[in-house]
């Protein structure tokens, strides 16, 4: 009896702390601002998953799922700069440093750290940011944003482009987490 | 027992640990399939004379600028056919992603031209798998210059002319993409008895990428049997693509002075042979007037 009770409340326990959040349709908004020109593309697919125990974050981004408004800009964001067919996905795989601040029981704003390795273009990097996650209602959701230097990926603008791509560009993160069961 | 409970602690712990190790999105399982097309198979919609598998988006303008020079074999006192051109100006417009219109003015024979250009389906990968791309292209062209005989009764369908194309191309990798464009070219009038009306043909088109921004292509037509009359040859071209943003610069090299289906199909005369060979290019710049 005392074993079942044992084993029983070792389940319990791995549940609780395999107590995962994850989300499909994350929004991540790419913007670059030179002085020739504003480029923006939106992506409303990327992938994510966090462990509410470990603190784990991982996120994967499909690179032709981003859209332009200008059609010739996508197909060369695909083609000439991130190169899809080759690297279709951009992940980032890290950590949530102070997770034990953040109670998903209660509402409110938490600020946390998230460190981790960024894989653009098939260049890795460590990359460092704070990120906000809401919980209201139960319902669990973050923000945040990155700046990357586009030549850190060894993505090339070429000299005559060069006004109308920021060497430096934003990227705004947006995830509606669920509970994953 | 307690050497039990020690044995499933200590498996458990084994297996927390392993499950610190994996991946956490594969918790998430295979993402749902999606079709994904192929893109990017031609950097333009001419291969060079030839219509690509490629359309303009929908609400892009792309305006198109050609020239083909005149003979290389005129040697140095005609610096190699550059002392004399003719010019395409066009205009090429997406109604939507998969159908575009287009119209063009050609020095050359002062021709109009004008085609409707859809794209049946899509080369993809992924939840819908199809191995080629396949567009139906057809053209009306005016002649202007004067009738060769004014003192006959001439209508105006004798300058008419009209052009219809399958395409089928397939992007085989990132570097190789392939084209064959069956073609029937009509003609109201002919010059002569020989020349017939209907002229059947195969166009072949290929593109070899050599680097991100620069590619080599190569396009033939090849004229069925009995299509074309004595004097008459086939058209190969070759030349490269060069882009840079919003701009295409196509150099090429070609036996065929017209830039549109009726002449370069039909009405080639250059030989390669013999030097008959015009320097060219082809400008495209696109503008986006409608958003996606």
């Amino acid at each position: 009896m005392k074993s079942v009770l044992f084993i029983l409340i070792l389940i319990a326990s791995h549940n609780l702390q395999a107590q995962k959040y994850f989300t499909r349709t994350g929004n991540i908004v790419f913007s670059s601002h030179a002085p020739m020109e504003e480029i923006e593309a939106v992506n409303n697919k990327a992938t994510s998953i966090f462990d509410v125990q470990t603190g784990a974050i991982e996120w994967a981004v499909l690179i032709k799922a981003f859209e332009f408004k200008k059609a010739l800009m996508q197909t060369h964001f695909n083609e000439n700069y991130m190169e899809s067919s080759k690297m279709p996905k951009a992940t980032f795989k890290g950590k949530i440093e102070n997770i034990s601040t953040l109670n998903l029981e209660k509402d409110g704003d938490y600020q946390v750290n998230v460190s981790g390795k960024l894989t653009i273009h098939g260049v890795t990097r460590e990359v460092q940011t704070t990120a906000t996650f809401t919980v209201k209602d139960k319902q669990v959701s973050a923000v945040s944003e990155l700046r990357v230097l586009v030549a850190d990926y060894k993505i090339e603008i070429p000299k005559l482009v060069r006004d109308n791509i920021a060497k430096e560009v934003q990227i705004n993160i947006i995830a509606q987490y669920e509970v994953l069961s | 027992m307690r050497h039990l409970h020690l044995t499933i602690l200590f498996i458990y712990f084994a297996f927390s640990i392993s499950a610190q190790d994996e991946d956490l999105l594969s918790l998430l399982g295979a993402s749902p399939d999606e079709t994904d097309y192929t893109i990017a198979s031609f950097k333009t919609t001419r291969i060079i004379n030839l219509h690509s598998i490629e359309n303009v988006a929908g609400g892009v303008l792309d305006v198109k600028i050609s020239h083909r020079f005149g003979l290389i074999n005129g040697g140095i006192s005609e610096l190699f056919g550059i002392d004399q051109a003719t010019i395409r100006i066009g205009v090429d417009y997406g109604l939507s992603d998969r159908f575009m219109i287009g119209f063009g003015r050609s020095s050359f024979e002062k021709t109009y031209d004008g085609f409707l250009k859809f794209k049946i389906f899509r080369q993809s990968t992924g939840k819908n798998e199809i191995p080629i791309t396949a567009s139906l292209l057809a053209s009306t062209t005016i002649k202007t210059t004067p009738f060769q005989n004014p003192d006959r009764e001439n209508l105006f369908s004798s300058r008419l002319y009209y052009t219809y194309q399958i395409l089928l191309g397939r992007k085989f990798s990132e570097n190789l993409s392939f084209q064959l464009s069956p073609t029937l070219v009509h003609r109201n009038l002919v010059k002569t008895r020989s020349e017939n009306n209907n002229v059947l043909a195969l166009g072949l088109g290929t593109r070899i990428k050599l680097n991100k921004r620069t590619s080599f292509n190569v396009e033939y037509v090849y004229a069925l049997p009995d299509q074309l009359a004595p004097g008459f040859r086939n058209s190969l071209s070759l030349g490269f693509d060069i882009e840079t943003g919003g701009h295409v610069f196509q150099l090429h090299f070609s036996n065929s002075t017209s830039m549109i289906e009726k002449g370069f199909v039909a009405e080639t005369t250059g030989n390669w042979g013999d030097g008959d060979i015009h320097f060219g290019f082809n400008i495209s710049r696109v503008f986006t007037l409608k958003d996606n």
